[in-house]
């Protein structure tokens, strides 16, 4: 079934080509994700391209937007016609590409076989890895310990959830505690978080409690919206706790601040 | 007299409910539900796949909804009962007003029904001079107070102890100031004192159903406290009142869906006590009462079927999506303002009192799954929120700023090359406004979120860019 079964689409090449949907949060605001991806992807014997791209359009979708989400559907399915796959180092971008676009075609016989395929060679980043790739030891070592948040889309809709602590596990120097509550949802949402700020910070409150509680000193998540509003919140508390995207630490790219962190201060 | 909806107001009635310290204080409770469930799941090999059996049963039921609510009244009537058909609240309030005072009924008691909050049955009964008695435990409590249910299951759970202690001290005036209150089996054993005389004096009982069975004409309540078993079967006359969904075809069938309902609401392989209720009194019964009436309600759940909301009819109410619910657990049920509650009550809100009064309640979600995940008839209820969305939008319902908004977005998102020169600009200027401190403590147009948490700054040129300068790529 979904992300865990074999691809049934494109029979596995000896170097596979991947197009890299870097999802616009990463685009935008932390690149250092989007290298990370490459390289994870690079050192499993993919051959990395990245098509012209904006949105997977879930903003509209989610929104009842139903005609600009088709239209950046569409614009996502041409770009990525002649890869063999497309990895998204997102869970909710994931689920949008893999469970929402063929919904989002249904009745439309031509764009719906074109949504299904895109669908079939779709993946999360890191499932992508362990179930398609077959990678089971990454070389990255990280001093710390960490707590893996397991973001609602990735978890519910794609089943990413050992495939994560799998690879975390072979991470040399680094501890993995669990959350009281890993799979209760950080209360980012998408404009959810913006729209009833109130409400989601009062979600995002109980999951600081929670991360804290473990005494982790980083918390991982596979989605930088999540990644975003649990580390918004840390800092805001004035929590020392940081926040980055396990893809960074699988490819040994954590050098840099963490999420929502500045420059590097004298002593790191 | 219909219950009154302050569903529009759900952002102001959740700022309420957050800044509520006692409530806040009350809604630890969630961790429990989620705990057990989780358990009994476990402990059941066979749990999922009752549940595709039971998403099974529901819906063959709904796709002959017509011809099991006849064999269901006629099996009724066989048994000596009446069938009343109540198209909407008014309708339902009516009738039973009505039987109530062709019975010459003083007092009714009454089981847990979440039918008789969706018509606001007691007010109707006390402005007929008829007086209602709740007998649930919760139910009771909130009566006292003169609120609505906060959960399907448990009404009062937006409640502590110490608050039922002084409704009891209010309410119950014989009760002596020394008599310790202060355990929770005390509390009970108070109720059960005060409850047992209304149970002794009232003339007609009155409950919910959980199941109607059409084969045998037979109505079905589970509960935890056994106060069910005494409002059917003590005073003269027996009213179920229960909505048209609940109608299943066997016996066989209500047993199979019983096995998923206490599982997936509180986490027992059965509730203490399941009654089935066929008919009036026999001529060989020592007790039971002497009539005994069925009202079927409709309000609007027929134009559900054989649309894209009809899954929501498959819904047993067992709450665990609210349980299971994140913006449930933070603000609790009284802020989605009408009777249901939770994710099964943002779908179901609008398809009965219209999206204009209820389209707040589906766009309060973070869509996070988990209550698709939990649900036992495997209603997609997210699939079905953001529906309410799209009808929202497509009616121009949806706020101007969010429509102008996404559409500005869309224009740019929909022009790859304008897009990434657009977003290179906005990193750029962004990450210059971090001031090296990585994240803004408040941003224009970002108050919903900057008011609450920081919000992390671009690390500089976007990924799009850097990419293209590291691999020389021309497309």
């Amino acid at each position: 079934m979904n992300a865990m079964a074999p691809p049934s689409g494109p029979t596995r090449k000896a170097q596979p080509r991947v197009g890299l949907f870097v999802t616009c949060l990463v685009d935008i605001i932390r690149p250092t994700v989007g290298f990370a991806a490459v390289k994870l992807l690079e050192d499993a014997g993919c051959k990395v391209v990245v098509p012209s791209q904006t949105c997977c359009g879930q903003p509209a979708y989610n929104s009842g937007d139903r005609t600009n989400s088709k239209l950046l559907a569409r614009q996502a399915i041409d770009a990525f016609e002649d890869c063999d796959y497309v990895v998204v180092p997102s869970g909710s971008c994931g689920g949008m590409l893999i469970k929402h676009y063929p919904d989002l075609f249904v009745g439309e016989p031509d764009l719906a076989g074109r949504a299904e395929r895109f669908a079939e060679k779709s993946y999360e980043l890191i499932s992508f890895l362990v179930d398609v790739m077959g990678v089971d030891k990454v070389n990255a070592r990280y001093e710390g310990t960490v707590a893996y948040h397991d973001s609602c889309a990735g978890l519910r809709e794609l089943g990413v959830k050992r495939q994560p602590r799998r690879l975390l596990a072979g991470v040399e120097g680094l501890t993995l505690v669990e959350l009281n509550e890993a799979e209760t949802c950080c209360g980012f949402g998408g404009l959810f978080a913006t729209k009833y700020g109130e409400l989601s910070n009062a979600i995002v409150g109980r999951k600081a409690e929670d991360i804290r509680a473990t005494k982790a000193d980083t918390v991982l998540a596979g989605d930088l919206g999540c990644l975003m509003n649990m580390a918004g919140k840390l800092s805001r508390e004035g929590s020392p706790i940081k926040a980055r995207h396990v893809a960074e630490i699988l490819a040994g790219m954590a050098d840099g601040p963490a999420i929502g962190e500045g420059k590097p201060e004298a002593a790191r | 007299m219909t219950v009154v909806a302050t569903s529009t107001k759900f952002k102001e009635n959740a700022h309420e409910a957050l800044t509520d310290a006692r409530l806040q204080g009350a809604m630890g409770f969630s961790g429990n539900f989620v705990t057990r469930r989780a358990a009994a799941a476990a402990r059941l090999p066979e749990f999922e796949a009752l549940r595709d059996s039971a998403r099974a049963i529901k819906d063959h039921t709904l796709a002959h909804l017509d011809l099991y609510l006849e064999a269901y009244e006629a099996k009724v009537r066989a048994s000596g009962g009446e069938v009343h058909y109540a198209q909407d609240a008014d309708e339902a309030r009516k009738i039973i007003v009505d039987l109530c005072r062709s019975l010459g009924a003083k007092s009714v008691t009454k089981g847990k029904s979440m039918i008789a909050e969706e018509i606001g049955l007691n007010h109707a009964l006390e402005e007929a001079g008829i007086e209602p008695f709740e007998t649930d435990l919760g139910e009771y409590i909130i009566q006292l107070r003169g609120e609505k249910p906060s959960h399907i299951l448990a009404p009062a759970i937006h409640l502590r102890a110490k608050d039922v202690e002084q409704e009891f001290r209010k309410a119950h005036r014989d009760l002596p100031p020394d008599r310790s209150l202060a355990e929770p089996e005390q509390l009970v054993a108070e109720a059960r004192q005060v409850l047992r005389a209304k149970f002794l004096t009232a003339d007609v009982g009155i409950t919910g159903a959980n199941f109607l069975v059409a084969e045998t004409g037979t109505s079905v309540i589970v509960t935890n406290e056994g106060n069910g078993d005494l409002t059917q079967t003590l005073p003269e006359a027996h009213i179920v009142i229960a909505s048209i969904e609940k109608i299943v075809p066997t016996l066989e069938d209500a047993a199979q869906l019983m096995r998923v309902l206490a599982r997936s609401a509180t986490g027992q392989d059965a509730s203490v006590y399941t009654t089935l209720s066929t008919g009036p009194r026999r001529p060989e019964d020592l007790d039971g009462p002497r009539a005994y009436h069925v009202v079927i309600l409709d309000n609007g759940r027929s134009n559900m079927l054989g649309g894209e909301f009809e899954d929501m009819l498959r819904c047993i109410r067992c709450g665990a999506c609210m349980n299971h619910c994140p913006v449930y657990q933070a603000v609790g049920g009284h802020a989605y303002g009408w009777v249901y509650p939770g994710p099964m009550g943002a779908v179901l809100t609008p398809s009965l009192i219209g999206v204009a009064e209820g389209g707040q309640l589906p766009n309060a979600s973070t869509f996070c799954g988990r209550c698709e995940a939990v649900c036992p008839v495997r209603i997609p209820l997210p699939g079905m929120m953001r529906h309410w969305r799209e009808r929202e939008f497509e009616r121009r319902l949806s706020p101007a700023p969010l429509r102008y908004g996404l559409g500005f977005w869309a224009f740019f998102a929909s022009r790859p090359t304008l897009y990434r020169l657009a977003t290179a600009l906005a990193a750029r200027a962004m990450h210059l406004g971090g001031r090296g401190k990585g994240r803004f403590s408040w941003l224009p147009f970002a108050g919903g979120w900057t008011r609450y948490r920081d919000l992390a700054a671009p690390e500089g040129a976007t990924f799009q860019s850097r990419w293209r300068s590291r691999s020389g790529a021309v497309q």
